[in-house]
C-alpha cells in the first residue's frame, strides 16, 4: 500500500480513537495516538492477516502488550474489516466485543487478551516459541509502551526470546516518554533502552520518528537477523495529531469532552 | 499398597507417558526439572521440554502464547510460587480461558527441611478463586497419573497440586474430574480429604474403628469443581463432618465443603488443616505432626467430637 494511502488510514484511525473515547467518556487516547502509525503499518502493509479468516493458523500474530491502547487496535481492526465499524460505539460498554482492554475471546482479530502490562510481550514470546516448535512460518509482533518496560517480566521475556533465538519475534516500543504519573524520567528512568535490548541479545532498530509512516515501514520491513529477536524502538509523540493532547501525560487515560472532541476532529480533518 | 511414591514423581512419569501419544504436550519448567520431576519428560522428549530459567511469571505467559499455537503446555514449579505468578495465571490464562496446565509440586508442610518459606499452604485458596480454573489435588501415584491425563483432555486451565513426600499407593480407583471417591464407607463421621491427607485419614479411620467408630473417608481429589452431591450425601448420612488437608484452614478444601453445606442442613463441622500459621523446617512427618495432621492426631480430634 502507498504511503499516502496508509497515512489516510492513520488519519481515520485517529478520528476513530477520538470518537470512541469521547463516546465512552473513558479510555486512553494519548498512547493510542502515539501508536497509530505503527499499528496501521503492521495491519495494512506488513502482517499476513485476513479479516475474513481471523483464526487462520498460518497468520502473523500481533499482541498489544500495552493493552490500554485498545482504541488504536480496535480502530485499525475495524477499518481493516475484522468487524463492523458500528461496534466502535460500544467501546467500553456492557456486552460489547470492544472491552476496555483487548479480549481475544470476544473481539475478532485480537490474538491475545492483554491489559496487565508486561504479560503481552511474554505471551508473544510464547507464540514465537510455539511457532518455531510447530514449524509454523508465521511472524509475531508485540507493541510495548515505554513505561511498561519498568515491569520485570519484560526482561524475563527478552532473556527467553534471545535464549530461544526467536528471529520470528519483534518487540516494538512506543517510546513517547510519558506515563500516567509523568515523564518516564520522573517516574522511573529507563536509561538507554536500545543498549538494554542489545545487551539482552536483540537486534535493535531505532526509528527517529515513529509517527512518520515511511520510517516506520522501513523498520518493519527490515529482514530478520537469523537467530536473533528484533526490537524496534520508535520515538513517538504521545497524543500525536491533536495539538492539545501532544506530549501531555494528562491525556494518558482521560477522554475528550464534547468540546474537545470537536476541536480534535477539526484538527484531524482529511 | 506396598511401596511409597511421591506424587511429584508420578507427575513426571505421567507426562512422559502422555508425551508418547499426544505430540501437542509440551512442558515448561523454571530451573526445577530435577525437583518437579519434569526431568523424566525431558529425558524422553528433550525437544518438547523448555527450561524458562528462574522466571516463573514469564513461564506462565510463554505457556499461554504456546497454547494459542495449538500446543498443550504444562507449567511446573513449586506450589509456593503460585502466589508469585497468581496474576499471570489470572490475566493471561484464566481470564481468556486459555488451555494451560499447572503441575505445581512441593505443596504443603511435608516439604519438610526447606522450611516455611517453601511450604505452600495457600495455593488451593488462591487457585480456587479464579473463574474457570479446575483444581486437583491427587492423593497418590495412580490418581496423579490419571489426573494428568484427564487434565490434558480438558480444554481449559487446570491446577494440579503434588507433594514431595513419598506416600502410600492405593489400588487404582476410577478418576473423573469433579467426582470424589469414597475410599471407605462409614456412618458416624465422614472425613473429606485431599492429597496425602487421604492416606492419613484412612489410617485415622482405622484407629477410630478400634475405638468403635465407623468413619467414612471421601477422597475429594477435585477441589473445583467440587462434587457437591457427594458432599451432601455423606454429610447427611454422617452428620459429623470433617475436612483434612495439608493446607491452611482458610480457603482450601474445608471452605469448599463448607460452601456446599452452609444453609443446607444441621451438621457438626470441623476443618483440619494448618491453622493460619506458616510452616517450618523439620523432617516431613515431624512437621506434619507439629501441625496436628498425623493419623493418630486426626483420630484423637475426631473421637473428641463424637
Amino acid at each position: 500500500m502507498s504511503i499516502p494511502e496508509l497515512e489516510a488510514i492513520a488519519k481515520q484511525v485517529r478520528r476513530n480513537i477520538i470518537n470512541m473515547t469521547a463516546d465512552a467518556a473513558s479510555g486512553h487516547p494519548g498512547g493510542s495516538l502515539s501508536a497509530t502509525e505503527i499499528l496501521v503499518a503492521l495491519y495494512n502493509d506488513v502482517m499476513n492477516v485476513d479479516p475474513k479468516d481471523p483464526k487462520n493458523p498460518g497468520r502473523d500474530r500481533f499482541v498489544l502488550s500495552k493493552g490500554h491502547s485498545a482504541p488504536a487496535l480496535y480502530s485499525v481492526l475495524g477499518e481493516k474489516g475484522f468487524f463492523s465499524k458500528d461496534e466502535f460505539k460500544g467501546f467500553r460498554q456492557l456486552h460489547s466485543i470492544l472491552q476496555g482492554h483487548p479480549d481475544m475471546k470476544k473481539c475478532p482479530g485480537v490474538d491475545a487478551s492483554t491489559g496487565s502490562l508486561g504479560q503481552g510481550c511474554s505471551i508473544a514470546t510464547g507464540m514465537a516459541l510455539g511457532a518455531k516448535h510447530t514449524g509454523n512460518p508465521c511472524k509475531v509482533y508485540t507493541l510495548l509502551g515505554d513505561g511498561e518496560l519498568q515491569e520485570g517480566v519484560v526482561w524475563e521475556a527478552a532473556m527467553s526470546a534471545a535464549h530461544y533465538k526467536l528471529d520470528n519475534l519483534t518487540f516494538i516500543i512506543d517510546n513517547n516518554g510519558l506515563q500516567i504519573d509523568g515523564s518516564n524520567d520522573e517516574v522511573m528512568s529507563l536509561g538507554n533502552i536500545a543498549a538494554k535490548f542489545t545487551a539482552f541479545g536483540f537486534r535493535v532498530i531505532e526509528v527517529a520518528d515513529g509517527n512518520d509512516m515511511a520510517q516506520v515501514l522501513d523498520a518493519l520491513h527490515t529482514p530478520a537477523e537469523e537467530g536473533k529477536p528484533t526490537c524496534i524502538l520508535c520515538h513517538t509523540v504521545k497524543g500525536k495529531g491533536v495539538s492539545f493532547m501532544e506530549n501531555q501525560a494528562g491525556w494518558h487515560g482521560k477522554a475528550p469532552n464534547e468540546e474537545q472532541r470537536a476541536l480534535a476532529l477539526k484538527e484531524l480533518e482529511a | 499398597m506396598s511401596e511409597k511414591i511421591a506424587t511429584r514423581v508420578s507427575y513426571g512419569e505421567a507426562l512422559a507417558e502422555l508425551g508418547k501419544t499426544n505430540d501437542k504436550i509440551v512442558v515448561l519448567d523454571a530451573d526445577l526439572a530435577g525437583a518437579t520431576q519434569t526431568g523424566i519428560f525431558k529425558k524422553a522428549f528433550p525437544d518438547r521440554h523448555f527450561d524458562m530459567g528462574i522466571a516463573e511469571g514469564n513461564m506462565v505467559d510463554v505457556a499461554t502464547g504456546m497454547s494459542t499455537m495449538g500446543l498443550i503446555p504444562f507449567c511446573s514449579t513449586f506450589a509456593v510460587f503460585s502466589g508469585r505468578v497468581f496474576e499471570h495465571i489470572r490475566n493471561s490464562v484464566c481470564y481468556p480461558k486459555n488451555n494451560v496446565k499447572f503441575g505445581f509440586t512441593h505443596a504443603g508442610v511435608t516439604v519438610g527441611e526447606d522450611g516455611g518459606s517453601h511450604q505452600a499452604i495457600e495455593d488451593i485458596a488462591l487457585m480456587r478463586t479464579l473463574p474457570g480454573m479446575t483444581v486437583i489435588v491427587p492423593c497418590d501415584d495412580n490418581e496423579t497419573k490419571k489426573a494428568v491425563a484427564a487434565a490434558a483432555e480438558l480444554d481449559g486451565p487446570v491446577y494440579l497440586r503434588m507433594a514431595r513426600l513419598a506416600t502410600t499407593v492405593y489400588d487404582p480407583m476410577p478418576f473423573e474430574i469433579g467426582k470424589g471417591n469414597v475410599m471407605r464407607d462409614g456412618k458416624d463421621a465422614v472425613i473429606f480429604a485431599c492429597g496425602l491427607m487421604v492416606d492419613e485419614s484412612m489410617k485415622a479411620a482405622e484407629i477410630l474403628k478400634d475405638k468403635g467408630y465407623d468413619v467414612a473417608v471421601v477422597n475429594m481429589h477435585t477441589i473445583k469443581p467440587l462434587d457437591a452431591e457427594l458432599v451432601k450425601t455423606y454429610a447427611d448420612k454422617c452428620k459429623n463432618v470433617f475436612t483434612a488437608e495439608e493446607h491452611s484452614v482458610i480457603g482450601g478444601l474445608g471452605d469448599a465443603v463448607a460452601d456446599v453445606l452452609v444453609g443446607n442442613g444441621e451438621y457438626r463441622f470441623t476443618k483440619l488443616g494448618v491453622n493460619d500459621v506458616f510452616g517450618q523446617s523439620g523432617k516431613a512427618m515431624d512437621v506434619l505432626r507439629e501441625y496436628g495432621l498425623c493419623a493418630d492426631q486426626i483420630a484423637e480430634k475426631i473421637a473428641a467430637k463424637l
